[in-house]
This record gives C-alpha cells, structure tokens and sequence, in this order.
C-alpha cells in the first residue's frame, strides 16, 4: 500500500454555451488514470494548452465552478472529496506554481511563503520555518523582504518552491516549473525536484518540455488528445522499441539525437468516437474507429492500445 | 519603512508645482475672458437698485477700467492675483479671500465628513458585493448603486428633507446653526446634528461609483492567479479577500476616491442650496446670481486648487505607496 496517490478514472469536462442556449460539454480530460508513490516521480508529459494543469486543479480542489468531474481520487487509500482536498491542499499536498504570477504583488515574499495564520505564535512558528527553508536554497534574510517583481528568475523560482515547503507536504504537484527558464535554470530545477523526492515526497510532474520529463521522473504519462496512452518507466523511453503506443514511439523518433523523424497528422481537438489516435497511427484496427481502448496493463506497462489487447487476449 | 528618493521627490513637487501654476494662470485668465464677454457688467452689478447720473456712471467706468483693451484687463486681474489680492466681494462688502476662508471652512467639515463616509461605506459594500459574486446580496448592492448613480444630487436632498425632516421630524430643515441663535454659540452636538443630513445626501452619490469600481476590481483579482494559488494552498475564503484581495484594490481605491474631489465640489453647491447651509455652495449660487464677478472668479480659482490638490494626493499616493512604482527609478 504505498500509493501516495490514486487517480482513477478521472474525466473533467466543461459546460459551455455556443451561439445563444445551445449547451455543449467540452471534455478536457477523458478517463485519466495514473498513480503516485512515496518517494517517486510522475510526470505527466502533454502538449501545451491541452489540459494537464487541469489534473493538478482537481487534485486541489481549484475548478472553476462550470467544471463538470467523474471519477474518484484516493490519497493515501482514502478517497479525497472537496473536504478532505480543502483539509489537505497547502498542507500535505502542495503545488509548485509556474510563475511569479501567482505571488501576490504587493505582499513580501516571506509573508506569501508563510502564508495564512491563525494566530502570532503559529506565524512565528512558520517564520522559523519559513527562514529555514529559504536559506537552504541560498535566500539570504534580504530576500525576505522583496516584493515578487523585485526578484530575479532564479531567485523566484527558488522562492516558489519554499512556498510549497513550508508545510512539509507529502505530495508535491508542479505545474510546469520549466518554462522560459534558460538550461542552466532548468538543469537546477531538476536537481531541486529530484532532492524532493530523495526526501521521501511523491511528486507530479507536470510539462510539456519532454527532457525535462525525461531527466526528472521516475515514470512518465504521455497525454494525448485528453488521454493518457501509456505510462511507461523512463528507462523505457531511451530507445522507441522499448515503448508500446505507436503516438509514444513517434513521439521519441521525433527528438533530434533519434534522428528528427516527423509525423504527419495533429491532435484532434473534438469529440472522438474512436481511438484519439486513431487518423494518424499506422497500426490501426478496423475497430479503432469507432471503440476507444481501455487503459491496461502489459507488461507492468499501462498501455492504451487495441494492439495489445489483442496481445493480452491471446496470451 | 518608505525609502524616499530626494533628488525624485524634489523632481517630482517641482514638476507638480510648475503645473499648477500654469493651470492657475490658464483658469484664472480663461475664466476672467469667459466673464468680460458676458453681459454682466461689474458697474452695474456693484450700484445695484441705486440711481446715479451719467456722469457719476462715467467716472465709476473708469474707475473700474471698462474702457481699458481685454487684454489690459486680463493682465491688470493677473497683477494683482499675483499680489495676493482676489478683490473686494460686491454682496459680502469684504476682500473675496475672506470670504473665501470663512465659506470654505464651513463646507470644508460637510466635505470632509460626507467624503470619509463614502470613502467607507463605499469601499466596504464594493468588497462585500466583489466577494459576494453573483449572489443575492451582490445584485442588491448593484441595483442600489445603479439607482442612486443615476439619481440627481439635488433630488435626493430633497427627498431625505420631505422623509426624515418634514414627514419624521427628526432633523432641521436647513441651515448649519438654529434659528435664533448665533453661531458662537453652537454647541458641538447641535451642529453635528445639523451636518448629518446634507452630509448623508452629498456622500450618497461618491458611494455608488466607488462601490461599482472596488466590485469591479476585487472580481479582477479573485480571477487572478495569486487567489487561485492562495486557494491552492487552503487558504480560507475571507483571508483571501482580506490578505489578497484589499491588499490590492485598496490603493486604486484610494486614488480613485482623491479623484473624485470634483464631483465633491459639484455636489456640495446642489445640497448646500437644498439644505440652505451657508458655505462655499452657497456663495457660489449668490455670486453667480447676484453678478459678483470678484467672488465668482476667487471661488472658480480656490475649487481648482482644491481640485488639484485630490489629485496630487492621489498621485502621491501611487508614486510613493505601491512598492511597484516607487522603486522603479530608485535604481
């Protein structure tokens, strides 16, 4: 039993109104499942703008109201609804936000790290704490009193991972830590997410930047199309025989040191009947058109694919 | 806790100081032409009922430089601004700055206590209407604000005069002293009491526009991505509007109420009028009917001063208080 945490299942799709009272349910996340453990890294790697911080936002608690979710959470085998996520968020489970954009502007940094109290002997308690945290990553006492537009790149990024720290957490959920950051920035970001999980912490790695996936996690989740298509270990992704889902293998082919090798075809943005990736795959079944795969184990590698089913079946 | 630049802030008085200057000369002039292209004629204005020959007529002409160019007018009037004299105010029969001091200082109180009151009340049902969303709550403050946001000054003084005054009986009609007795003797109750209505009515048109735009503001900042972070992190509803949400709207707020000296002004002569309360409102009216030109020019400069001055406030308050400004020609 040492799942951290358990995503079963989970779809978030939004109520919208298109041309006057024609209601119409966008679906952002299709039946996402993926799992976290103590002391491991899980990323979930996914084209930009397709949804993923969507998964961290639910974990949370933080969907706007128009978000329409089914599936079931499980933290620590008990499931997580709104009130355990309002008890837990801040506390054992933490977001590593992206940008300084989610500092408050005019409230000092260390204050923001602190956070909320309920009295002066808990703030002094965390100020103790929160000092501790920002010179173990080489914030001296003047940092403290910065505003966040004061703060370089380096130092904000530094700053917003103290503030997941603060309550000591158990999971750790970064949204997109790397982007904009020059290699120098990144490479740090990795070590400092890497420590986190040499620390015991679970962490959700959420990014569109596969090296930074790659370098970091222990196991990655490629999202495709509001889909999770496979999870594979990391080791698997150094070469694409090692992977199973043809969209994974094309995806690994297409990185520069195995040889720059493109594919036609993009991610459809509607609804699907089908396998998301059913247009472009070179695989593909009769009866991918119209029937969407089942997430499933193969090989201690969660697969979605009609292809290995068939493999599964006949074994 | 402020770290104040010298060199800026010397720049910064300098500049303001230039500009007000020119803005003086400009109204002051602009406003002098305005009159002496109107039919009103000062030698009139100051005989009054009383008869005189045509030669008298002619001397006081004269006198008074009426056949003196426009423009020798104009800077003759700039000479002696420029002296500190305003001139002598033709229904009070004293110097207009005395005038001036006496009827400002009597409105000033109204002002200032109908300015705190929007200041408070406005700001507190915009966070509470901002907070409150969409809810019951939020649409009755709004309808509130639409309704007295487009209610004249005036009409709602005399509205609370027919109610509270006339109807309940539980304030004096008018005036700032009672009748019968003279002002010296004013006790601080009995003229606290008679502030309270006109107050009221000048303080109900700043609410609605402060509260529609701290609304406004504070629904911006419960979208932003620092509240969904607070959030993220559990923290409770109320802290965020507390820790976050005035922490940012309380500064343009602010700014937004210096501002609205103008309409402050404005207001104080409809609800001196209704309230018959003797200040700055009133001495405007007089002066306009009854053709005082002296006055009516002193008080068109002292209200744009005071106007200026709401804005340099708000203006130093947005170059010295949001940290984002201050420092950024500190380095």
């Amino acid at each position: 039993m040492g799942n951290l945490l358990e995503v079963n299942n989970l779809s978030i799709s939004f109520t919208q109104y298109v041309q006057g009272l024609n209601r119409h349910d966008s679906k952002v996340i299709s039946d996402l499942t993926i799992d976290i453990n103590e002391s491991e890294i899980v990323a979930v790697l996914g084209s930009s703008g397709s949804g993923k911080s969507l998964l961290a936002h639910s974990i949370l608690g933080i969907l706007p109201y128009n978000a329409n979710v089914t599936g079931e959470l499980k933290y620590k085998g008990a499931v997580l609804d709104q009130g355990l996520k309002e008890k837990l968020r801040g506390k054992e489970i933490c977001l590593i936000p992206q940008s300084v954009n989610y500092l408050d502007p005019l409230m000092k940094v260390s204050e923001q790290a602190i956070g909320e109290c309920k009295d002066e002997a808990e703030h002094k308690e965390k100020k103790i704490r929160q000092r501790e945290i920002f010179s173990r990553y080489g914030l001296d006492e003047s940092v403290d009193d910065l505003y966040p537009f004061e703060l370089s790149g380096g130092m904000a990024r530094k700053v917003l991972l103290s503030t997941a720290l603060i309550g000591d957490p158990d999971l750790l959920i970064a949204d997109e830590p790397t982007p904009g950051l020059d290699a120098k920035s990144v490479e740090e970001t990795i070590q400092d997410i890497k420590n986190l999980k040499n620390h015991g912490k679970g962490v959700l790695l959420i990014t569109h930047e596969i090296d930074v996936a790659l370098k970091t996690a222990d196991r990655v989740a490629i999202f495709y199309s509001g889909y999770v298509i496979e999870i594979n270990r990391v080791e698997n992704f150094k070469n694409a025989d090692n992977v199973l889902h043809p969209y994974t293998k094309a995806l690994i082919n297409s990185l520069p040191r195995n040889g720059f090798k493109l594919t036609e075809g993009v991610q459809p943005l509607g609804e699907v009947h089908g396998c998301p990736y059913y247009e472009n795959c070179p695989i593909r079944l009769d009866k991918c058109e119209n029937n969407i795969p089942e997430l499933e184990e193969h090989d201690g590698v969660m697969i979605r694919c009609f292809n290995f089913k068939e493999a599964n079946d006949g074994a | 806790m402020i770290k104040i630049n010298n060199k800026r802030l010397v720049k910064f008085f300098g500049y303001k100081a230039i500009r007000l200057l020119i803005l003086l000369i400009v109204i002051a002039a602009i406003s002098f032409i305005m009159i002496q292209l109107s039919p009103i004629d000062p030698v009139k204005a100051y005989l009054g009922q009383r008869i005189v020959s045509q030669e008298q007529l002619a001397i006081m002409g004269e006198y008074w430089g009426t056949n003196l160019s426009l423009g020798e007018r104009v800077m003759g009037w700039l000479q002696t601004l420029a002296s500190g004299s305003m001139g002598f105010s033709l229904i009070y029969r004293v110097p207009v700055t005395e005038v001036i001091v006496q009827k400002f200082t009597a409105s000033f109180t109204l002002m200032a206590v109908s300015w705190v009151i929007s200041a408070v009340v406005g700001f507190g049902l915009g966070v509470i209407a901002g907070a409150k969303e969409g809810t019951l709550t939020d649409k009755a403050i709004k309808t509130y604000c639409y309704i007295l946001q487009s209610t004249p000054t005036f009409w709602v003084g005399l509205v609370l005069l027919m109610v509270f005054s006339v109807y309940l009986g539980w304030f004096p009609i008018g005036l700032s002293v009672p009748i019968g007795q003279l002002s010296d003797t004013v006790t601080f109750w009995q003229w606290l009491y008679r502030l309270i209505l006109p107050a009221i009515t000048l303080s109900i048109v700043g609410i609605a526009s402060l509260t529609m735009y701290t609304r406004d503001k504070l629904i911006s900042v419960k979208k932003s991505d620092y509240v969904l972070f607070a959030k993220a992190r559990g923290e409770s509803f109320w802290g965020i509007i507390k820790n976050h949400g005035i922490r940012n709207i309380l500064l343009p707020a602010i700014t937004i109420q210096f501002m609205s000296f103008n309409e402050l002004f404005g207001g104080t002569i409809l609800v001196e009028q209704v309230f018959a309360y003797p200040g700055i409102g009133q001495a405007t009216v007089a002066a306009g009917l009854r053709s005082d030109v002296p006055l009516l020019l002193g008080i068109v400069i002292i209200s744009a001063i005071f106007v200026f001055a709401g804005n340099l406030i708000a203006d130093i308050i947005y170059e010295y208080v949001d940290p984002r400004i201050r420092s950024e020609d500190d380095e």
